[in-house]
This record gives C-alpha cells, sequence and structure tokens, in this order.
C-alpha cells in the first residue's frame, strides 16, 4: 500500500528532476570544498549560499503549487510558514549563542538582555535541543496551517476571499513579530548565529552541509508531493479546483481534503524557511511581509503551476534575474518583475513547463489521432494498458 | 392522517410541508412529495417553480425553513451536509454537465466509485481487478468504452451529460437526482438517454427534473408539475398534461 503510494511518485520526470537535483546538491559543494579559490571551477562559497538559498525558495513554491496548482487555494500568505519555519530555526541559533553574546548572559540571547527580560519566556525552552526545533519547524506551521484552514474550509471560504484573509494572517504575524514585547527580537530578529550542532555556521564545510542538505530535502519533497499529486487523492484535489461541488456531491469531505493539504504544505513552507534562516544568517519580521507571499505566486506562476518541476525552475530563474538585476540594474528589477508576470499571464497562462508540456501532449494527441486514422482499434490497446498498470 | 402514514412506511424520500424562501421570495410553499423505492418519476413546472430549490434541500446544498425531509423514512435529510447524503446513496446530476474536464474518462469513473473517501484511503488507493471490472462496466452502460483514456475536456456535450450519469452509477445511489438531461441533446442521443435512464431506474429510484415533453413521454412514467413551489398536478403523464391548472400555469393553451 505505503509502496505503492511511493512508487507511483517515481514517475521518469520527477527521477530525471530528483537526479538533478541531488546532482547539484552534491557537485556544487565539491567544487567550493575541493578545488583551490584560483582554479576556474571554484565555486565561491557567498554564490554557494546564494544558490543555496534559491533551492529554499524552490522548495516554498512547490509548497505553494501543491496548495495553488493542484487545489487551486491561492495563499497569499505562505511567506508565514516559510517564517515560521525560520524562526524555530533561529532560535534553535540562538541558544547556541550561549554566553558568546555581546552581553554575555549565559541563558538569555542578547536582545533579551537588552530588552531588560528577567528570564527566558516560556516558547523559548526546549529550543536549545536540536531534534525539538525540528520538529516545531514543521509543527509550529503545521498548527498554524490547520487551525487557519480548519475555520476558513469548513467555513467555504474560497476563491479572492480566501487570498485575502490569508494575506491578512501574514500581515498580522508581521505586526506582531515586529513587537519587541512579543520575545523574538522585534525588529531586528534573529542574527549573530555561530554554530549549528557544534560546527560554526560560517564555516565552508556546513555551508556545503546546508547545501546539500536544502537539495536533499527538496527532492524528498518533490517526491512526497509528486506521491500526493499521483494518487487517487490527487486526483481528487484537481477536482476540487476544477469542479468543487461535484466533488462535495460524489461524498468527499472538500474541507478535509484541503485542510490536508494545507497543513502538508505549510510544513514544506517551514523546513524551506529552516534550511533558509543559517545560509542567510539572518530571520526578521521583512519575511512576512505581503510582498514576498506575492512573489511566491510569481514564481509559481512563472515556472508554470499545476506542474511539480515547474516552480521549482520558476523560483530558481526569478530569483537568479532578480540577484543578477538587483545588482546590475537596481532601479527597473521591480518593473521587471512586474512585465515578467505580465507576460507569463498573457502569453504563457500555463507557465514555462506548462506550456512545454502542453506543446507535447498536443503533438502526442496529434500523432494519436494519425495512428487512429490509419489503425483503428488504438482504444483497446489504450483500454489495455491503463487495465495492466 | 392515515394515508400519510401509510405511505411513510415505504417512502425512499419523503418530503412534507417544506418550505424556503430567498430574501422574502417563496421559493417552496409547503411541498409534500414522496418517492417510492425503485420508482421512475419525472418533474415538470414552469421556470422559478422551485424544481433546483427541491433538488437543493434534498442533497443538502439548502436549509429548508420548515418541513420534513427524511430519507429511507428515518434519515432526516435537514441535518446532514452534501458528504453525508452522498454517502447516504443519494446521487445528483446538475443541469450543466459537471464532470471533472481536465481527468481522463476512466478516472472520472474511478474518482466516483463508490470507496471509501477519506484522506489516507484515497492516497493510499490501488485500483482493484473489481474496481476495474466495475468502471468497465459502468463504461459500457454510458457507451464510452472506446474514450476511456480521453480527457473529459474533449467530449462532446451529450457524452459529457452521459459520463456524469456514469459516475452517478458509480456512486452507487439509492436514488438519483437528474436535473434536465437532455438539454441541448440531439434527437438521437435524447432518445439514447431516455434509454439509459429506464435501464438505469431498474435497480433503483430516479427522479427526472425535465422540460422536454416529449422525452417525459418516451419515459412513460408518473409526473408531478410543480408551480409556485407547490405540487399542482401529480399522476401520468396524459392525465398531468389535460389538467386545466398545468396548462394555465406551464403548458400553454
Amino acid at each position: 500500500m505505503i509502496s505503492g503510494f511511493v512508487f507511483r511518485a517515481l514517475e521518469g520526470r520527477i527521477v530525471t528532476a530528483v537526479g538533478i537535483i541531488l546532482a547539484i546538491g552534491i557537485l556544487v559543494p565539491a567544487l567550493n570544498l575541493l578545488t583551490p579559490a584560483d582554479s576556474a571551477l571554484h565555486i565561491p562559497t557567498y554564490v554557494m549560499s546564494l544558490f543555496g538559498k534559491y533551492l529554499c525558495y524552490a522548495l516554498l513554491a512547490l509548497a505553494l503549487d501543491l496548495v495553488w496548482g493542484y487545489c487551486g487555494i491561492l495563499s497569499l500568505g505562505h511567506g508565514a510558514f516559510f517564517a515560521l519555519g525560520g524562526y524555530a530555526m533561529g532560535m534553535y541559533l540562538m541558544r547556541q549563542i550561549g554566553p558568546r553574546g555581546v552581553y554575555g548572559n549565559p541563558i538569555l540571547p542578547d536582545f533579551m538582555v537588552f530588552l531588560n527580560y528577567k528570564e527566558l519566556p516560556w516558547f523559548w525552552h526546549g529550543f536549545d535541543w536540536f531534534i525539538f526545533a525540528m520538529a516545531m519547524v514543521i509543527v509550529v506551521p503545521g498548527l498554524l496551517a490547520f487551525i487557519f484552514g480548519w475555520f476558513a474550509f469548513r467555513s467555504r471560504v474560497n476563491g479572492v476571499y480566501l487570498s485575502i484573509i490569508t494575506q491578512a494572517m501574514t500581515y498580522a504575524l508581521l505586526l506582531a513579530f515586529f513587537r519587541n514585547d512579543m520575545g523574538f527580537g522585534g525588529n531586528n530578529g534573529l542574527t549573530d548565529f555561530k554554530d549549528i550542532l557544534g560546527f560554526s555556521v560560517q564555516a565552508d564545510g556546513t555551508r556545503a552541509v546546508l547545501f546539500f542538505m536544502s537539495a536533499l530535502m527538496l527532492s524528498l519533497c518533490l517526491i512526497l508531493a509528486s506521491a500526493i499529486v499521483r494518487s487517487k487523492f490527487g486526483k481528487v484535489l484537481v477536482g476540487v479546483r476544477d469542479a468543487e461541488s461535484r466533488v462535495r456531491f460524489l461524498g468527499f469531505r472538500v474541507e478535509n481534503i484541503k485542510l490536508f493539504t494545507f497543513v502538508v504544505s505549510a510544513m514544506m513552507a517551514g523546513i524551506a524557511g529552516a534550511l533558509f534562516v543559517p545560509q542567510v544568517g539572518i530571520i526578521n519580521p521583512g519575511e512576512f511581509a505581503p510582498a514576498n507571499s506575492i512573489e511566491v505566486v510569481v514564481w509559481t506562476a512563472v515556472g508554470g503551476r499545476g506542474t511539480l518541476i515547474g516552480p521549482i525552475i520558476g523560483a530558481i530563474l526569478v530569483n537568479g534575474g532578480k540577484s543578477f538585476f538587483t545588482g546590475a540594474f537596481p532601479e527597473i528589477w521591480l518593473f521587471a518583475l512586474g512585465g515578467l508576470f505580465i507576460a507569463v499571464t498573457l502569453f504563457l497562462p500555463k507557465g514555462i513547463v506548462g506550456t512545454i508540456q502542453h506543446g507535447f501532449k498536443a503533438r502526442k494527441a496529434l500523432k494519436a489521432a494519425a495512428d487512429a486514422e490509419k489503425g483503428r482499434g488504438d482504444a483497446t490497446t489504450v483500454a489495455q494498458a491503463q487495465a495492466a498498470e | 392522517m392515515n394515508m400519510i402514514s401509510e405511505t411513510r412506511q415505504k417512502s425512499l424520500l419523503y418530503l412534507e410541508n417544506v418550505s424556503v424562501s430567498f430574501d422574502g421570495f417563496k421559493a417552496l410553499n409547503s411541498l409534500s412529495f414522496v418517492v417510492e423505492p425503485g420508482e421512475l418519476r419525472a418533474i415538470i413546472g414552469p421556470n422559478g417553480a422551485g424544481k433546483t430549490t427541491m433538488m437543493d434541500i434534498i442533497t443538502g446544498k439548502t436549509r429548508p425553513d420548515t418541513g420534513t425531509v427524511l430519507f429511507e423514512d428515518t434519515i432526516d435529510l435537514t441535518k446532514k451536509d452534501e458528504a453525508d447524503i452522498a454517502q447516504l446513496g443519494i446521487g445528483r446530476k446538475f443541469q450543466k454537465p459537471t464532470v471533472f474536464e481536465s481527468h481522463t474518462v476512466w478516472d472520472n469513473l474511478e474518482l466516483a466509485l463508490n470507496r471509501s473517501r477519506g484522506v489516507f484511503a484515497t492516497l493510499f488507493y490501488t485500483l482493484s481487478p473489481e474496481d476495474k471490472a466495475r468502471i468497465g462496466e459502468i463504461l459500457e452502460t454510458i457507451r464510452l468504452t472506446h474514450r476511456s483514456q480521453e480527457y473529459a475536456a474533449n467530449l462532446s456535450h451529450g457524452q459529457k451529460q452521459w459520463l456524469e450519469i456514469g459516475m452517478l452509477l458509480a456512486q452507487e445511489p439509492k436514488l438519483l437526482l437528474v436535473d434536465e438531461p437532455v438539454a441541448g441533446m440531439t434527437d438521437a442521443e435524447t432518445a439514447e438517454t431516455a434509454v439509459l435512464l429506464k435501464e438505469i431506474a431498474k435497480t433503483r429510484s430516479v427522479v427526472v427534473v425535465e422540460h422536454d415533453m416529449g422525452f417525459i413521454r418516451e419515459l412513460g412514467v408518473k409526473v408531478t408539475c410543480l408551480a409556485e413551489g407547490s405540487v399542482l398536478a401529480e399522476g401520468s403523464i396524459d392525465f398531468v398534461s389535460n389538467d386545466p391548472k398545468v396548462i394555465e400555469n406551464y403548458l400553454g393553451r
């Protein structure tokens, strides 16, 4: 049963994509660590961390695609789950600083000393333990998604109304995390990280492992997403997207289907955020900004929603473009992003990957039609193939 | 009173004094209506007579303001939602054919199949030989075997209607509600649909809402005429179409 679930996921394209992602995950750190700094093949650490950041964004886009591309829930608040995962990781990293902070307080992080905290707030307990922190990386976003989704989906909040309240959710969290008395470092967020599991976060070797972990988690989540999408559940998901009332009248509990997908997606976003934080070295409330969540929608749309590989490509391309443009022509980046979104919506409504796939499908259909003209009896072979599956 | 308790004992679907109003407009006005097990029933009536509202109430989409809606004499449908009611065995076909356009015909039927519908059950579902056989059977019934691997979006209007009927069959309902199944169909398709519905009605109750009088004559069953939210007349097609009130309200002189 479970093996069937996983086996279905490993369809050709997904295997290729996972292969490429893992190859990058090994090759880039290898070129960083094993080649001398003056070699033509050497990848500097800052480039590796930059690419590592793209992989985290790719995972975030994949998470959004699962709810938007397959289930039709346009979440404009996925940045919130990403940021919460990032904060959970950040709290662990803060606890690892120990007495090495500027104020040298062995228990309280610098910002708490600065803000006159007398003792560690209750919700900081446990975060010095790596396993607990990693559990929180998925539990906290998952729980928020569960509570939010429970009310939203049960009350049948749909379409643009749902998008607006997801946006409001991330905005509310932005405001909350900005407050100093929330206990998350306020405006400045969490930074000045020193160690992760005893290894310096600045060291090339640690960066290399973080990069590899990003590639690995992206691969695993891609396989999971593929398994979900290819199961009968995945077909129901697409049904919810295309004809929700039909799914309801077939006897499915649409609210549970949405809730499950939303929670899984939020957990993936949390993992992406947790891998992002040690690679960029900071997490602050800016990650909750509504504009961030909207950017994720752009990446997904550019790559192709409703395809699993599309959002990954979209996130990497758009962020690569962003890094290039903000370096070369900082004034025009936002115009370029806006222009890109409009161009994709107008000319490539299925996104890059969607358009390519559609082209292949159309060619296949043409060929099948031509074959059917010649031979007939095509339908029986197809039916047999289905039966054998 | 005696009459009602008798009908209650053998009814599949029982509506009594059901009223519902939207913004002051009385869509249903103490409607009473009984369907017996195995019955094929046609419902006619002018636009706004409450036909679709009645289906909405039976399938849990709308809650009535007052009245009783019972399934198999004991189950109060007004307390249940769409998914519950579908699982109890009431299938509904919409006026506009509603199928999953980006799935193949086969997948449409696979989704509709009456199997456990929970999140984890569907995640780990694998197509069993019995399920394959059942889908094959339904494909035969709805005459779409040769198009089973086609995307539903590529079907003709009539074929979509049949696919939707097929999905309802896969659901194995005890009661099938069919809203205007032949709207937009060619004459040949209409005739075939009548045969299909009669075949289906051999094993379950079917309620058909339709405007096409020729089609209803072809079905040759008991007819209920609704107007302004309540029953105007009930009986054979000839009886109903000769009723002066029906002529006045619906058929026209």
